[in-house]
């Protein structure tokens, strides 16, 4: 990764360079690669309002909206060829039953004239019904390999999902409040949660230990308008 | 008037019935609610029971013919001593009736039985109330009640455990029809509140009728003066421990209050370093462990602690005899405040209670000496009623569902009998029970996992019993910060292996946020460094180090009060009155009088001076610090519009300072910048709704009222193992509620919240009124002496810049210097 094109952010959109294919890093959460025109996410968790109110926890049931919303606005940036949902697109195997009829129009309209590909992720193992594109495990684009639940060891460019990686940056002496990141040591990427409900969990907790060396990895932590790099000798645990 | 027996029984020990005690016997047989306002140590107790005692003597019941009389304490630990007081007159007399307290620590066991067979009294507290009313068997539990008796009132009404209580009393009034309501107070500002809190005014009485205890002696309370240099800023106090200790040594026992947990902390390090004498002090405060708390608190009963250091913990609760002397540590911002506090000292009417006010800084000498007066002159400044809030009267609404099928039109009524409700109108009423139906949404709905649901007779009933499960765990209005065990940490090594020790307490999430290994903090009179966070407990180790980085969670900031304000206002404006005050003090304004202004009461004062390298604004408008942070907020937007680039601020009680890099004395001069455009009231349109959606103080409200209002549930200890990256974040919630229904009900009662809370928008519109035409500015060439307290707060309080972007940028690109080296 070459550190000095992290200071020219304003000129260029950031871009992590990845087993050699080109990413752009998005403020949305969202990865951008180019050379096949795909657009990635991860963890939308459509539905997740509604999977509370199952259990009697009525959350505004507008986080799919909120969500669509946050991904129309990227593909209207990069106008992808496809899009790639790397898995926990929905919160439960039944949230696609779920999907309101705005909703569903809306995602209807957001696939129109492109790829759509669903990897499954464990929050729903089986493809989306009735949701159109198309269900995989997981899969290659170019020299990356797409998929939900990031691999201990596994083999330099691999895109993933599934740990929700927040940070929490040291600036004056304080710790900022915890922000959504891409994690990743150049060789590898986990993607934030793209979902409006989604959690987080810090990139210094263990679960990212297996995966990154403790000095290798850096955040792209999203801002309002930007997104940041910080090296780990800026991160905070919780 | 009293029967043979209980006059043999107060001839028996010597005593009287006081006129107020045979008054409230006289309006509980005319059926009449009533108020009792008294002193400490009028026989408040006895009175509020002895018209019970009386029908009970007069009419001996079988074993379970139901409750008579329900009391209700803000407190555990007074109902459990209301218990031990009754028991010796019922006992004495041979009354045979049975007393039982109902807490969330009585055994299920015993709770059981109680429904069963209900005890003549029942002692309790405002949730247990909340909960039995959503018991299936509420109406047969509560139809035999005759008298309720509400403690503290003074202190429950202003609160939403008060609103919990007014609706739970509404139906206890509507199951009891015959049941009469016995309030008891201390001294308030405005009786008529408190009395209209009781009644419900359908059953023809206004006012409850009012019983007023004037007077017991009045209280002597000193403000500490020392030849000492007066420190500039801070709390602590630190110079006066010596003069505090000697106090101590003086009396029996001492009640030493401080304002945050954190100065309890080191004034009681303080203390204990020059404890030569060993003097047995304890300390007690929100965060330490329950169970020692309960032991200090014996140890207190039994007399054999010399002093508590406390905080507001110890504002209420039961009497002890023993104290003689009460120190005020800092100023103590209001003046019910320090009635209250001083109450605490000596519980005979004839004497005086003692008190001793220690100033921290130069500016809290003029806040003791205006509390002082303001306490003297008998003033109350507590907070004042307020209408219901929405968030609770939504758990009623669910909680009087699992007790049983409601008709909605029936349960409006009654919940509009209850004094906070009354002016709610129909409209909200049914939308709040469309909330707790369905989540109430406009544009989509939760029908079929509706929670209550009207069936075919027009009655809401719950959907499931699942519905009331969840209810009973969630009952309470009382949210807490989310706390984390402190523990020490038994063996060094990797985190992961590290063994726990003994637990010493709790603190907040947030608090735990700002730390960083290493850091060392003061906590239960020791200096801890810490380790780690080891599934959601704080793992710490003994540090020796002797300058800790003090612990500042928040723990009861509170704002000075408008009352205190405006006789700081006026001492200050009349030189003749700083006669009272001492030299060092009386020389700083002198100074403030010659380099700039004194302002006068109704006047605002604004400098704006240079000061290395940056541009300072500072206002004192003596609002309070909330007021203040709210207003620093506001102003840095318009100042950023107006391109005078400030960089952030700081707010104390009486004054804020902005700082920025534009030339704000050159601005204004060149016309450039208006500073009545600047603190207009428009401020309050869009600055306000623009700040408010980003706002963490906003979100922490929306927070609260989301779990009150059964919106999401309170993490219980031990169920919030599940890792983070699951639990819903109500900041997501907010964000995502705000964007697409602004008007939903729980942000209306989030923001009713802020607006009196944590944003405190009541006083900033008072003030922006006020201050309208009234501005007097200074332009300096360096800083005056009234700021130099502010400005040395600005290294040490947190910095409320906005710009989060900012930061993260400047992160970047230090660190990547230090990447790089220099470009």
């Amino acid at each position: 990764m070459i550190l000095s094109a992290l200071l020219r952010r304003d000129e260029i959109e950031p871009t992590l360079s990845i087993a050699g294919a080109t990413l752009v890093v998005d403020v949305s959460g969202a990865l951008y690669e180019p050379a096949s025109g795909a657009l990635i996410v991860a963890d939308l968790h459509l539905e997740k309002g509604s999977s509370f109110a199952r259990r009697g926890q009525f959350l505004p049931p507008y986080d799919t909206a909120t969500t669509l919303g946050r991904l129309a606005g990227a593909l209207e940036t990069y106008r992808p060829r496809a899009v790639i949902a790397l898995g926990d697109s929905f919160h439960d195997r039944w949230g696609a039953s779920r999907l309101g009829a705005g909703d569903r129009e809306t995602l209807a309209a957001l696939q129109l004239g492109r790829d759509w590909i669903w990897i499954a992720g464990n929050h729903d193992p089986e493809a989306p019904k009735g949701c159109g594109g198309e269900a995989v495990d997981e899969m290659r684009l170019g020299p990356l390999t797409l998929r939900h639940e990031p691999q201990a060891g596994a083999a330099p460019g691999e895109l993933a999902g599934h740990l929700h990686p927040v940070a929490k940056v040291a600036a004056r002496g304080r710790g900022l409040r915890r922000r959504r990141c891409f994690a990743t040591d150049g060789a590898r990427v986990v993607l934030p949660a793209f979902g409006a409900y989604a959690g987080g969990l810090n990139v210094r907790d263990a679960a990212f230990g297996g995966l990154f060396g403790a000095a290798e990895m850096t955040a792209w932590v999203l801002g309002e308008t930007a997104v940041y790099a910080i090296p780990a000798i800026g991160l905070r645990p919780d | 008037m009293l029967p043979e027996r209980f006059m043999r029984w107060f001839a028996g020990r010597g005593w009287t019935p006081r006129p107020h005690q045979l008054e409230l016997l006289a309006h509980a047989r005319a059926g009449r609610d009533s108020l009792l306002i008294a002193p400490t140590g009028a026989g408040k107790t006895l009175a509020g029971f002895l018209s019970t005692l009386v029908e009970l003597a007069a009419a001996p019941r079988g074993e379970s013919e139901g409750i008579h009389t329900l009391y209700v304490s803000p407190l555990k630990a007074l109902a459990v001593d209301v218990a031990r007081n009754l028991e010796r007159p019922v006992s004495e007399m041979g009354l045979g009736v049975r007393i039982e307290g109902r807490t969330g620590d009585t055994p299920a066991s015993r709770r059981q039985r109680q429904k069963r067979q209900p005890p003549d009294i029942l002692l309790t507290t405002p949730e247990q109330v909340a909960l039995l009313i959503g018991d299936p068997g509420a109406a047969k539990l509560f139809e035999t009640v005759r008298r309720v008796v509400v403690d503290e009132l003074h202190a429950l009404a202003p609160t939403k455990r008060g609103d919990q209580l007014a609706l739970a009393l509404a139906r206890v009034r509507a199951l009891a029809p015959s049941a009469t309501m016995v309030g008891l107070s201390a001294t308030v500002r405005d009786p008529d509140e408190l009395r209209r809190w009781l009644v419900d005014p359908r059953r023809g009485q206004e006012l409850a009728d009012l019983v007023e205890v004037r007077g017991g002696a009045a209280p002597v309370i000193d403000v500490h003066e020392t030849d000492e240099r007066l420190p500039w800023a801070g709390h602590s106090a630190a110079h006066a421990m010596p003069a505090v200790y000697e106090a101590i040594r003086k009396h029996r026992t001492t009640l030493v209050f401080c304002n945050t947990r954190a100065f309890a902390e080191l004034a009681f390090q303080e203390l204990w370093r020059i404890n030569d004498d060993n003097l047995p002090i304890a300390l007690h405060h929100g965060s330490l462990d329950v169970g020692q708390r309960r032991r200090v608190e014996a140890a207190m009963g039994e007399g054999r602690l010399r002093a508590v250091v406390c905080t507001s913990t110890l504002d209420l609760g039961i009497d002890w005899g023993d104290v003689d002397l009460v120190v005020q540590v800092g100023s103590p911002k209001g003046s019910s405040r320090l009635l209250q506090r001083t109450g605490r000292a000596n519980h005979r009417l004839d004497e005086p209670s003692k008190a001793l006010l220690v100033p921290a800084n130069r500016f809290e000498v003029i806040e003791c000496e205006a509390a002082r007066e303001a306490a003297l002159a008998g003033e109350q400044d507590a907070e004042a009623a307020k209408p219901g809030s929405l968030d609770v009267l939504a758990q009623h609404v669910l909680g009087v569902a699992c007790g049983g099928p409601f008709d909605e039109d029936a349960l409006y009524r009654e919940v509009t009998s209850a004094a906070p409700y009354a002016d709610l109108d129909r409209k909200t009423f049914a939308e709040v029970v469309q909330f707790v139906a369905t989540g109430g949404y406009a544009l989509r709905g939760y029908e079929r996992f509706a929670k209550i649901r009207r069936t075919k007779d027009g009655l809401w009933r719950v959907s499931n019993p699942m519905v009331a499960q969840s209810w009973r765990l969630n009952v309470g209005t009382i949210v807490e910060a989310t706390m984390l065990k402190v523990r020490f940490a038994r063996s060094k090594g990797p985190v992961g292996r590290m063994a726990g020790g003994r637990v010493i307490g709790q603190v907040e999430e947030y608090f735990v946020e700002t730390l960083t290994p290493g850091d060392t903090f003061m906590f239960g009179g020791e200096v801890l460094r810490y380790v780690a966070l080891v599934e959601n407990e704080v793992f710490v180790t003994r540090a020796v180090s002797e300058t800790p980085k003090v612990a500042v969670y928040a723990g009861g900031k509170m704002p000075l009060t408008t009352g205190i304000a405006a006789h700081v206002r006026s001492a200050l404006a009349d030189p003749a009155r700083w006669g009272a005050l001492p030299t060092q003090v009386r020389e700083w304004l002198g100074f403030q009088q010659e380099r700039s202004l004194i302002p006068q009461p109704d006047q605002l004062l604004i400098e704006t001076f240079p000061r290395g390298g940056r541009h300072f604004l500072v206002a004192y408008p003596f609002e309070g610090r909330l007021a203040h942070q709210t207003l620093g907020m506001l102003l840095t937007r318009r100042l950023e519009r107006a391109r005078a680039k400030p960089l952030g601020f700081v707010a104390t009680d009486y004054a804020l300072a902005i700082w920025g890099m534009g030339d704000l004395s050159a601005m204004i001069d060149a016309g450039a910048l208006s500073l009545d455009a600047l603190f207009d009231q428009d401020m309050l349109g869009d600055d306000l709704e623009a700040w408010m959606a980003e706002s963490a103080l906003m979100k922490r409200t929306f927070r609260n009222c989301a779990i009150i209002a059964g919106l999401i549930e309170r993490r219980f200890p031990g169920k919030e193992k599940t890792s983070r990256q699951v639990t819903m974040s109500t900041d997501l919630v907010y964000d995502v509620l705000r964007r697409h229904e602004p008007d939903h009900l729980l942000l209306r009662a989030a923001r009713a919240d802020a607006a009196r809370g944590l944003i405190d928008l009541e006083r900033v519109a008072e003030f922006l009124a006020r201050a309208r035409q009234h501005i007097v500015h200074r332009a300096l060439d360096r800083i005056s002496p009234l700021a130099v307290p502010i400005l040395l707060d600005v290294g040490r309080e947190q910095v409320y810049g906005e710009a989060q972007d900012a930061l993260l940028r400047e992160a970047a690109e230090t660190l990547v210097e230090e990447a790089m080296g220099p470009r």
